[in-house]
């Protein structure tokens, strides 16, 4: 959370909050709830900004610093809103060593973009992944829930990444 | 995916008596081994899906629905293990020869329809046969069971992966599933229980190789009103994929293991950890706890006995640290996943405060198998210190990548050459690199040494949950040991100084030393900070990170040398010390110089053109582009 001034994007009177609402309540065991609620939140409205963490904050009695603590420690969490495509690179051992690197390098030239950010047209958001689990297929591109396998040749990266512009337009 | 709306959960009674159980068993064994139509698989873990086995599934359903096939049945199964085949399908029919169909599209897909199953005629050239790989006496493999992938291999975690539905309870217990927890829990005491594991000699698959019946003992006999079982599902080795192919694969083996981990020390309640990055897994873990529950072999008194077990499902969000226990108990318990110092164990104090054991997903798949066949039969296979299998997730510049399981006592060449197929494209055999960030390299000279878990401690790696990465002589051994150590950095909880800081200013030295910075000192200096952090770090996090730095410095000094000393990467890895250079090959296309995106290449049009080395910038772009491989790198 940037320590800018802070504009909400998310209204008070957001649907999602009702769902999110009955998602903390239906745990009957609230031990443990924070993250489980963060992770909901998070699939609710696509990240998780400051207006957030406030609401699940008065619904589960753990305090936002507690949350925000949550938050920042694992790399699944986003405070920032995303991108319409998520690319997800993998950099797990089997495909660094098979040159995940310049799928990166080329992602990255091709987009403008580096590692975590989200294009100006907020269409792209590129991660690097630590293992997406199909290592004989290495190296592996994901795009959303589209597998892009044995990308051994990266000039062909330009025209994949092509075909989701085209898509959205 | 689309998940097929099971019905299973619907049509099944509960299933009260050890008597009921064997007769379920005993219909779907049959149902199994001898099935009465054709029984048509897809393998359907995360690589086939991935690989376009969805479509595979779909089509085969839609065609065989069109045609009014009513014999034959299409089921969704797990990885058989052979990644480098996806999509697969196997079809099994009574009487008949099992036939492997690999590479499938749904196009493919049609062909077999109308000339297999309508035909009653194999696709031969769809086939494994199309591979022609033959065996010493000149028979062509048609099996996937007689290919030299397999030929050395023991099957006991992934026995069931490949073969049953993971999304059918019945076809679990139609394997003997539940066989063990009934034994347990209707003819043995919790102490005897806990002897039998203590007996078979079972180490931890998930990196240090503790016995596990000891941990169980641990946790056994203290005395509390509430105890835990946690599966640690939470596979963070970027490499490694074992676990995620039992729990998409053989889900239920894992809740049997907790389950029967739960009576032998007295736990009600079982967590599973696993990673949100396993969607599958999670989805298939979660039908998995449904059916058990529905059919009774979850829940309350369990087969009419007072034994009560429960699971219950926690997604991890993405740390590494999470693999070690007492971080996972606090992401469990909703907190910031970072350790805390040991004592107390969490067998006496762990989830909540509660004793709790924590056993990984390998280790439990192996426990159903031990108490059905006893503990002899485990200790025959593979080593007298380290018994039974290992499954190993090969990968890297290997032939044949995929899940691997061998006796513990395989040597590192059956494992690499026999069945990996060695180093593609004719490629000089390097290193192997496994316990992923946390372990080390194997060189050539120990490739014929018998892997267990003390073994490799001696060679200076660690089993660590079984990433197996093959490299060969193009990978940099420094770049290699930047890139584990850039996942540590990453990785580091922040807790603790010596990891915090430490593993940063070794990374540095790294990024010094791949770009042509660094002086002599700097490689004492890595080896002093290494040091230091190994024995002052808090967590096993920290005191394995060095162990990638060291192990490739211990094996290939003279890379790192020529690297500080020459200013050189012997194997062309590393950018910033390679120059770029136009051969007598050039033909003067101008394709380079229009591409260089500093302007770095001069010449006329049809003469060769050189590379001014003051302005490149090493991007390589011009190699890229090239028609006639006249750039290289020196």
């Amino acid at each position: 959370m940037a320590q800018t001034s802070h504009c909400k994007t998310i209204a008070d009177n957001d649907p999602r909050y009702e769902e999110l609402r009955s998602f903390i309540h239906s745990h009957e065991n609230k031990d443990g709830i924070a993250m489980t609620a963060l992770q909901e939140a998070q699939s609710l409205f696509g990240y998780l900004p400051l207006e957030v963490h406030k609401f699940i904050s008065k619904e589960t009695g753990v305090s936002i610093a507690e949350l925000y603590g949550v938050t920042t420690f694992y790399s699944q969490f986003n405070t920032e809103p995303q991108g319409q495509h998520q690319i997800q690179i993998c950099m797990g051992t089997a495909c660094y060593v098979k040159g995940a690197q310049k799928v990166l390098d080329k992602v990255v030239e091709t987009l403008g973009v580096e590692v975590g950010m989200t294009t100006p047209d907020q269409l792209f958001t590129l991660n690097a992944a630590r293992c997406l689990g199909c290592c004989g297929l290495a190296p592996v591109m994901m795009i959303d829930d589209d597998v892009y396998a044995n990308l051994d040749n990266v000039s062909e990266i330009p025209a994949i990444l092509d075909r989701y512009r085209k898509d959205t337009k | 995916m689309t998940m097929q709306p099971h019905g299973t959960t619907a049509e099944m009674n509960r299933i009260a008596t050890v008597e009921e159980l064997n007769l379920l068993r005993d219909k779907w064994k049959a149902k199994l081994e001898t099935p009465s139509g054709i029984r048509v698989v897809v393998g359907m873990a995360t690589c086939g899906i991935s690989a376009g086995a969805n479509q595979v599934y779909e089509a085969f359903r839609n065609e065989i629905k069109k045609r009014g096939l009513d014999h034959v049945v299409v089921e969704k199964v797990g990885c058989i293990g052979m990644c480098v085949y996806e999509p697969i399908v196997e079809i099994f029919e009574d009487g008949k020869e099992k036939v492997s169909y690999i590479h499938i599209d749904p196009e493919k897909a049609g062909s077999i329809v109308e000339q297999h199953l309508v035909g009653g005629k194999p696709c031969d050239e769809l086939t494994l046969l199309q591979l022609d790989v033959k065996d010493q006496s000149g028979y062509v493999c048609g099996k996937f069971e007689d290919l030299p992938f397999n030929r050395k291999q023991k099957r006991i975690v992934l026995h069931n992966c490949g073969y049953i539905n993971p999304e059918d309870i019945r076809e679990y217990i139609g394997v003997d599933g539940y066989q063990a927890l009934a034994k347990v829990i209707t003819s043995m005491t919790p102490e005897e229980t806990v002897e039998l594991i203590s007996a078979s000699h079972l180490r931890g698959r998930g990196g240090a190789g503790f016995p596990t019946g000891l941990k169980w003992k641990f946790a056994a006999r203290e005395t509390s009103d509430q105890k835990y079982v946690i599966c640690n599902a939470d596979e963070g080795d970027p490499g490694a994929f074992m676990d995620r192919s039992v729990l998409e694969g053989d889900p239920h083996a894992v809740l049997e293991a907790m389950a029967i981990a739960g009576y032998a020390i007295g736990a009600d309640q079982g967590w599973i950890y696993v990673r949100a990055e396993y969607p599958t897994a999670v989805k298939r873990l979660e039908l998995a706890i449904r059916e058990a529950k529905a059919i009774g072999l979850l829940g309350k008194k369990i087969l009419g006995t007072d034994f009560n077990f429960d699971i219950k499902i926690r997604l991890g969000a993405g740390a590494f640290v999470c693999g070690e226990e007492t971080a996972l108990i606090a992401s469990i318990e909703g907190k910031r996943g970072m350790p805390r110092n040991k004592p107390p164990f969490p067998a006496s104090k762990g989830l909540w405060g509660k004793p709790t054991i924590i056993n990984n997903v390998e280790t439990l798949a192996n426990i159903p198998a031990i108490i059905r066949n006893g503990p002899e039969w485990f200790r025959s296979i593979g080593t007298e210190g380290s018994p039974g299998t290992k499954v190993f997730a090969l990968g890297g510049k290997i032939t044949n990548t995929g899940l691997v399981e061998v006796p513990m006592g395989t040597t590192l060449r059956e494992v690499i050459e026999d069945i990996g197929g060695g180093c593609p494209n004719g490629k000089k055999f390097k290193a192997v690199q496994t316990g992923g960030p946390s372990g080390g390299c194997l060189t050539f000279d120990a490739l014929d040494v018998p892997i267990d878990f003390d073994q490799l401690v001696a060679l200076g790696s660690m089993m660590g949950s079984g990433g197996m990465i093959v490299m060969d002589e193009d990978n940099c051994m420094v770049d290699i040991a930047r890139f584990f150590l850039d996942f540590t950095v990453d990785e580091s909880c922040g807790q603790c100084v010596p990891c915090r800081e430490g593993t940063k200013r070794m990374l540095e030295i790294l990024d010094k030393i791949t770009s042509g910075g660094a002086e002599e000192k700097d490689l004492d200096d890595l080896y002093e900070l290494a040091d230091n952090i190994r024995q002052t770090s808090l967590c096993a996090l920290g005191q394995t990170a060095p162990n990638p730095v060291l192990s490739t410095m211990e094996h290939f000094i003279d890379e790192y040398r020529a690297h500080v000393i020459d200013k050189k990467c012997p194997s062309k890895v590393c950018k910033d010390l390679l120059g770029y250079y136009i051969t007598e090959a050039c033909k003067g296309c101008t394709k380079c110089s229009r591409t260089c995106p500093v302007e770095a290449i001069r010449g006329k049009v049809k003469e060769q053109h050189y590379i001014d080395q003051s302005v490149c910038i090493r991007c390589g772009s011009c190699i890229d582009v090239c028609p006639f491989d006249a750039i290289e790198r020196r």
